[in-house]
């Protein structure tokens, strides 16, 4: 009786509440106070658009990289998706009759290919990392094919708006980012499938039991990455106006640093859509900041991984000590 | 020999021991020695604080308060590594060897022999520290054999030989014959002797009162974390050490007094069998409104079946009646459609959400059903979420804290509190007290009751028969996954004797 009538665990004060919610944001803003203060060309108007931009596509990525780690799982081949239904969409756009019907049916495609991905996951029961790393090369491989190994270019091309026009003071491509970061925090924060998707993750078990539908939750967390990275394919063919078999090679890799960096866990059920934003936007800061500061490229790798493994681990001791 | 054991001075002495996780104590100033030469049995029900006293002194985790002293010293212990080196061997109840070393590997792993020369592992001489050691215990496991290839007791043996490879003053074996065949019992007594003789203090735990009545030199008994007695050889017998295991009168819940007979038929199981052979057979009939008991030893098929009725494991034969009209229930998906509940044994792995609200943990199974085309209603869900904090007494910060920050008994209320959203027919409840404090446990008997009187069908299955003997007027027993038999307190006489006679498959004259 005394121990279960004793006041329960003590709860944290509104400033741990806080440092916990910020997450890595703290992080973000020290960065850009860093490039701020160490380039005069960093901290404008025109530049902080450009940011953005350069975020974007890492951003759709990544949004759906979320809900697939959240379940525990992981997708390597977003960035094969993204090039394969990039290369989709631009021939599509070549061909007078299907030129409408371009970003339909790449998104189509790649939905259809993540939630053939979800269906070996959840009903073969073989390894997420396994089977996208099948997918990751094969797709690849499809690309190549698709495009016959060259690059895919359509000087007329019906949807170059979406990679080139503006919104008011802002490019679609930051609209459309902005777009699924919302829509995704719906899904995870309102529905009875972002519910679904932590608790997978969380503790497949208990949710089973729970009368969870755990193969749906997996098949639809894929196929919405597969989604995701379609229409990265279609943002990034926009810009270019062309695609080939080797677009967004690595992509995927961005992808999974954002969402690390905010704060989802690899172990499932934990993180959020808030935190990839803030990870997506740290990883285009850098890229920014340092090309700014004339950086080499290759220092700038050694740079952004080093940021990457040091924001986790501090962000690791401080929520260690929040408890 | 009682009096050799009783003159020598404690080797190991435990003092004011406490331990305290999160806001729950389950360790309150327990006072514990052991003397080289004898076996001490450490006995009390589930959650009475056995397995983390003795955790606490292997180093598994620090204690709260507490010293510890060994051979006139005191013993600080940081960690397992401490206490292995200071004598003190833990045998867990858990088998934690690697199953795909060989058995010699798996012997002297982290001690392994090396070569004078050359440094490297030395496997010839590895083999034959392992042989030796086996040999004490069972010589026809061979040092080479892989650990996934043995039975369970045979893995058992090894972990034992584990053990041994250090020189032990104070052995520890948490439930040792759990997993064993009555054979292979009987040779573990014979080393347990052995190793007694040569000086060693072992420590015995364990459930099962014929193997403490044979072996031990003392019996210590904790009770809800604290010392409840301690009795020597020649002062213990069965009722005494049950007496201070149960130490309160069993008291009776006038409510659940009804005979079955007067009430329909709820849930009805007919001829049940699972398809890997651990439930055979089984009829039970459960009343609206009733609580049927379900008893049996570890492995009985208790959970098994439960299982089975959840939709959780496949039946390979068999039916089951709701309310009289017969059903599938395939998947736990279509059990809780179907309106039946269960509430499984292991609440941290197979039904919290941990890291998640309590709030969330409480609504999980009412959110699917109460949304509006997949979008939540979080009105909705608080309001169930207050209503439930209330009416179960749960006690948190708010809603929004995280499940995992709670005390256990808190815990199982939000469980309850999910189960009974969807206004079950049929609650099963695996367990329902397993790790729960004393205050908790009468809130949640209590909590039964009235979910019974509400009408809905009560399976519990406990492994405490004062619980059963509470709760349930009528007591089905398995044994070996067939029912041995149901115990009915309006006809029979109903005591933990007789039950525990059926479910060692020794039916007592009287019932046969």
């Amino acid at each position: 009786m005394k121990a279960s009538t004793a006041t329960p665990a003590r709860a944290p004060s509104a400033t741990r509440r806080w440092l916990r919610a910020a997450g890595i944001l703290p992080v973000l803003l020290g960065v850009i106070l860093l490039f701020a203060l160490l380039t005069p060309k960093f901290l404008t108007a025109d530049n902080a658009v450009n940011v953005a931009r350069q975020a974007s596509i890492n951003l759709v990525l990544a949004a759906g990289m979320t809900l697939v780690i959240l379940t525990r799982g992981i997708d390597l081949a977003a960035g094969s998706v993204l090039g394969m239904c990039a290369v989709i969409s631009v021939m599509l756009s070549l061909s007078p009759a299907l030129a409408p019907l371009a970003i339909p049916l790449a998104l189509l495609a790649g939905a259809a290919v993540g939630a053939g991905t979800g269906a070996v996951v959840a009903y073969g029961g073989l390894p997420p990392f396994i089977v996208t790393l099948g997918t990751y090369t094969a797709l690849r491989g499809a690309a190549y094919l698709l495009a016959d190994g060259r690059t895919v270019i359509n000087n007329d091309l019906g949807f170059a708006w979406i990679g080139n026009d503006y919104l008011g003071p802002l490019p679609w491509l930051v609209v459309i980012a902005l777009a699924v970061v919302t829509v995704v925090g719906f899904l995870l924060r309102r529905t009875v499938l972002g519910l679904h998707i932590y608790a997978v993750g969380g503790n497949p078990e208990a949710a089973r039991l729970t009368g969870v539908n755990v193969g749906f939750t997996l098949v639809s967390v894929y196929a919405i990455s597969g989604l995701l990275s379609a229409l990265g394919g279609v943002m990034s063919a926009s810009r270019l106006y062309s695609a080939n078999g080797q677009l967004g090679t690595g992509y995927e890799l961005d992808a999974i640093a954002a969402v690390i960096l905010g704060g989802t866990s690899f172990a499932g059920g934990i993180g959020g859509i808030l935190g990839t934003l803030y990870g997506a936007l740290i990883i285009a800061v850098l890229n920014n900041g340092l090309t700014l500061m004339n950086v080499s490229y290759f220092w700038q790798l050694v740079v952004k991984g080093l940021v990457i493994v040091i924001a986790v681990a501090s962000d690791r001791l401080r929520t260690r000590h929040l408890g | 020999m009682t009096e050799r054991v009783e003159s020598a001075a404690p080797v190991l002495v435990m003092r004011g021991i406490t331990k305290q996780f999160g806001g729950v104590t389950v360790l309150r100033g327990v006072d514990f020695n052991v003397r080289a030469g004898e076996v001490h049995a450490l006995m009390g029900e589930n959650g009475a604080g056995k397995s983390t006293l003795m955790k606490i002194l292997g180093g598994v985790f620090p204690a709260t308060a507490g010293t510890i002293s060994l051979a006139g010293r005191p013993l600080i212990v940081r960690g397992p590594s401490d206490a292995l080196r200071a004598g003190v061997a833990l045998i867990h109840q858990e088998i934690s060897l690697v199953p795909t070393l060989s058995v010699a590997e798996n012997i002297l792993l982290g001690a392994e022999p090396r070569h004078r020369v050359r440094r490297s592992i030395d496997r010839e001489r590895m083999r034959e520290e392992a042989r030796r050691l086996l040999a004490a215990l069972d010589d026809r496991i061979s040092p080479d054999a892989a650990v996934s290839d043995l039975s369970l007791a045979e893995q058992q043996v090894v972990e034992i030989a584990r053990a041994l490879r250090h020189e032990n003053r104070i052995l520890v074996m948490d439930e040792p014959t759990a997993a064993l065949s009555e054979r292979e019992a009987e040779r573990l007594f014979a080393l347990i002797r052995r190793l007694r003789d040569q000086g060693v203090g072992i420590v015995y735990i364990s459930h099962r009162m014929p193997e403490v009545e044979r072996l031990a030199d003392r019996v210590t008994v904790l009770r809800d974390g604290e010392h409840a007695g301690e009795l020597s050889r020649g002062g213990f017998d069965r009722t005494r050490i049950v007496a201070l295991m149960v130490g309160r009168a069993v008291p009776e819940l006038a409510a659940a007094h009804r005979s079955a007979a007067e009430r329909p038929a709820r849930l009805e199981v007919q001829a049940l069998s699972d398809t890997v052979g651990r439930v055979h057979s089984v009829d039970l009939k459960v009343g609206a409104g009733e609580i049927l008991g379900l008893a049996g030893l570890m492995g009985a098929g208790r959970s098994e079946l439960a299982r089975l009725i959840a939709g959780i494991e496949p039946r390979s034969a068999g039916r089951i009646r709701l309310d009289g009209e017969e059903v599938s229930l395939d998947s736990p998906r279509a059990a809780f459609a179907a309106g039946v509940a269960y509430l499984p044994e292991d609440r941290k792995s197979q039904g919290l959400f941990l890291q998640r609200s309590a709030g969330e943990n409480m609504t999980m199974t009412l959110a699917g059903p109460s949304s509006r085309g997949g979008v939540l209603r979080p009105t909705l869900l608080r309001d169930y979420g207050r209503r439930a904090v209330a009416a179960f007494g749960i006690r948190l910060t708010g809603l929004e804290q995280e499940a995992r920050l709670l005390s256990g008994g808190n815990q199982q209320k939000l469980l309850f509190a999910r189960a009974l959203a969807l206004e079950p027919r049929v609650l099963l409840l695996d367990e329902p007290t397993r790790g729960v404090d004393v205050g908790a446990k009468q809130e949640i008997y209590r909590k039964i009751t009235e979910i019974a009187a509400s009408g809905v069908a009560v399976v519990v299955i406990s492994s405490e028969l004062p619980e059963l003997l509470l709760l349930c007027p009528r007591i089905a027993v398995l044994h070996e996954g067939r029912l041995a038999g149901v115990l009915d307190r309006a006809k029979d006489d109903v005591t933990q004797e007789t039950l525990m006679a059926l479910a060692t498959g020794h039916p007592p004259d009287a019932l046969s």
